[in-house]
């Protein structure tokens, strides 16, 4: 089974469950209804054609319209890996969290959270994991604006060359 | 007569010299036996991904070196692998070749630094002023080639920035001969140290398929017997014309998958770069070494994931082009990032001073992990 034959296996399975499947781009990827992602990974990951046993990457991009999160698998066993998308209202981005398939969901969910502001629905502890607990939005966001000052410290500092023309 | 116990909680970091750069962890501990070691990430978060966007392709090659200091060509090739499959590029051979033999003398030296440190945490001195001084003559024969000795910019996109020095091959083969010796020196002096062996065998124990649940990568899924390697099993540059083998944990002084086997896995792999490099070098071809790439770089739309075996494993770069002179997207896919998710589950029931030789065996580089 290669990865063509298994977007279509999860078509067949799924139905109109699965939105779009794009064979030209450099890796051909499916993209998923939200509220199926779980269910369709899990049966990716349990049968045995595909065994896919390895989510290697989660990642979350915006798009200015919509967030998307792209979803690496890989199959060991097969060597091979297919890629996932689901896409997320901007406004209120929720998805229900993965780590109840693959535990390595876990950190990636946390950044995921921390940078784009995806809810993970049922995530065991989705705290901010790279940003400070108490930071304003989220940075990978395309409209964020980095904050002047955090806790009373400056986030920009006049350069330094300036400072030495005044001196003179 | 019973003594009451009660749990104890302990700031480990972030400028503690063991944990590798600027790590924490919060340790809950009953005596000396750990109930949960919570890591704490970020203190080194730059934010790489989003200056990617600012800064253009060509542009963001100098930040990827920041993304793993120790073996900065990897990040280097990986960005490029991206650019050019984006941008529909094909490298020259020989830069293919220079960029194995500068990825190949770099993993040498980050492994170097790796079982240097291992001995350091664990108390022993000499095995790093050993490593570090092997890891001297890497540094100064890249430095040789690209004028620097940590944050390389040796590559472009399109091949590498220039061809090997005149003379630099006769002195990369003399180092290689300096080498192989030494490795048997350093095993029979540190690895096979009773006092050693004992503090790393049977410690942090990581089964094959808990390796692979936690998308472990590199030397530590190697270290749990499973054999995979990028450069084996998902070929990228010249890779397929070398003969190498991929040393895999055996379990031969305690458990499979425990500290020893990652550590001896690491040893072994020093050996292998070794005989890659010997090829390399006597196979290079003549020609070119960066393809024509216009100044004004602009990708179709579109997206793409590279695979390249860094020194710490796997690392997964996406990149996604919306057919400006700017990445609309990219992220990393580091192999400390994954490890340092298996911590908190390995720690329970650790000893304090074991942690040290978890994080060490677990080969984590702080800028790695928080980008």
């Amino acid at each position: 089974m290669d990865v063509l034959a298994t977007y279509q296996r999860v078509k067949g399975q799924f139905g109109d469950k699965v939105l779009e499947i794009n064979e030209k781009a450099h890796d051909p990827f499916a993209v998923v209804e939200p509220s199926a992602i779980v269910e369709i990974c899990r049966f990716l990951r349990d049968d045995p054609e595909t065994a896919m046993n390895c989510l290697s990457s989660e990642i979350g991009v915006d798009y200015k319209d919509r967030i998307e999160v792209v979803y690496e698998l890989y199959s060991y066993p097969k060597r091979f890996g297919v890629t996932l998308k689901v896409k997320l209202p901007r406004d209120n981005p929720v998805v229900a969290t993965m780590e109840t398939v693959w535990s390595s969901a876990n950190w990636m969910e946390r950044e995921i959270f921390d940078l784009i502001g995806v809810t993970f629905e049922g995530h065991s502890d989705l705290r901010r994991i790279l940003m400070p607990e108490d930071w304003p939005g989220h940075p990978q966001r395309k409209d964020f604006v980095e904050p002047m000052e955090y806790h009373g410290i400056s986030t920009v500092r006049e350069s330094p060359i300036i400072r030495l023309e005044a001196k003179k | 007569m019973s003594l009451r116990t009660e749990e104890m909680t302990l700031n480990m970091g972030p400028q503690h010299p063991s944990t590798h750069g600027v790590l924490r962890f919060v340790i809950k501990a009953d005596g000396e036996v750990m109930r949960e070691a919570i890591p704490d990430v970020g203190y080194l978060h730059r934010s790489i991904e989003k200056i990617a966007e600012k800064v253009g392709y060509h542009g963001f090659m100098p930040y990827t070196d920041r993304v793993d200091y120790v073996c900065a060509m990897f990040t280097n090739q990986g960005w490029g692998m991206a650019s050019e499959r984006l941008g529909g590029i094909e490298v020259p051979k020989r830069g293919e070749y220079c960029r194995v033999i500068s990825a190949e003398f770099n993993r040498i030296a980050s492994h170097l630094l790796s079982v240097g440190t291992m001995g350091m945490d664990i108390g022993a001195m000499t095995p790093f002023t050993h490593a570090i001084r092997e890891r001297e003559m890497i540094n100064d024969l890249i430095e040789e080639l690209c004028g620097a000795r940590l944050t390389f910019n040796y590559m472009r996109i399109g091949g590498v920035a220039w061809d090997l020095p005149p003379g630099w091959r006769e002195k990369a083969l003399a180092y290689l001969d300096h080498f192989d010796p030494i490795l048997e020196e350093y095993n029979s002096l540190i690895s096979y140290n009773k006092i050693y062996i004992e503090r790393l065998a049977n410690v942090g124990v990581i089964s094959t398929a808990e390796a692979i649940d936690y998308n472990l990568v590199g030397p530590n899924l190697r270290g749990s017997g499973f054999k995979w390697d990028i450069r084996k099993d998902i070929p990228y540059s010249v890779y397929p014309e070398f003969d190498f083998d991929i040393p895999i944990g055996k379990g031969e002084f305690g458990t499979l998958g425990d500290a020893m086997d990652r550590y001896m896995v690491r040893i072994r792999e020093m050996h292998e770069s070794s005989k890659i490099l010997r090829q390399a070098l006597s196979q290079i071809p003549d020609g070119p070494v960066l393809a024509k790439v216009p100044r004004n770089f602009k990708p179709k739309a579109g997206e793409c994931q590279i695979r390249v075996e860094s020194a710490r494993g796997d690392m997964g770069w996406y990149a996604v082009s919306d057919g400006s002179a700017y990445p609309w997207r990219v992220h990393v896919r580091t192999g400390s990032f994954a490890a340092m998710g298996i911590i908190n589950k390995l720690s329970r029931g650790l000893m304090i001073a074991d942690l040290v030789t978890l994080i060490a065996s677990l080969d984590v580089i702080a800028p790695e992990i928080d980008r």
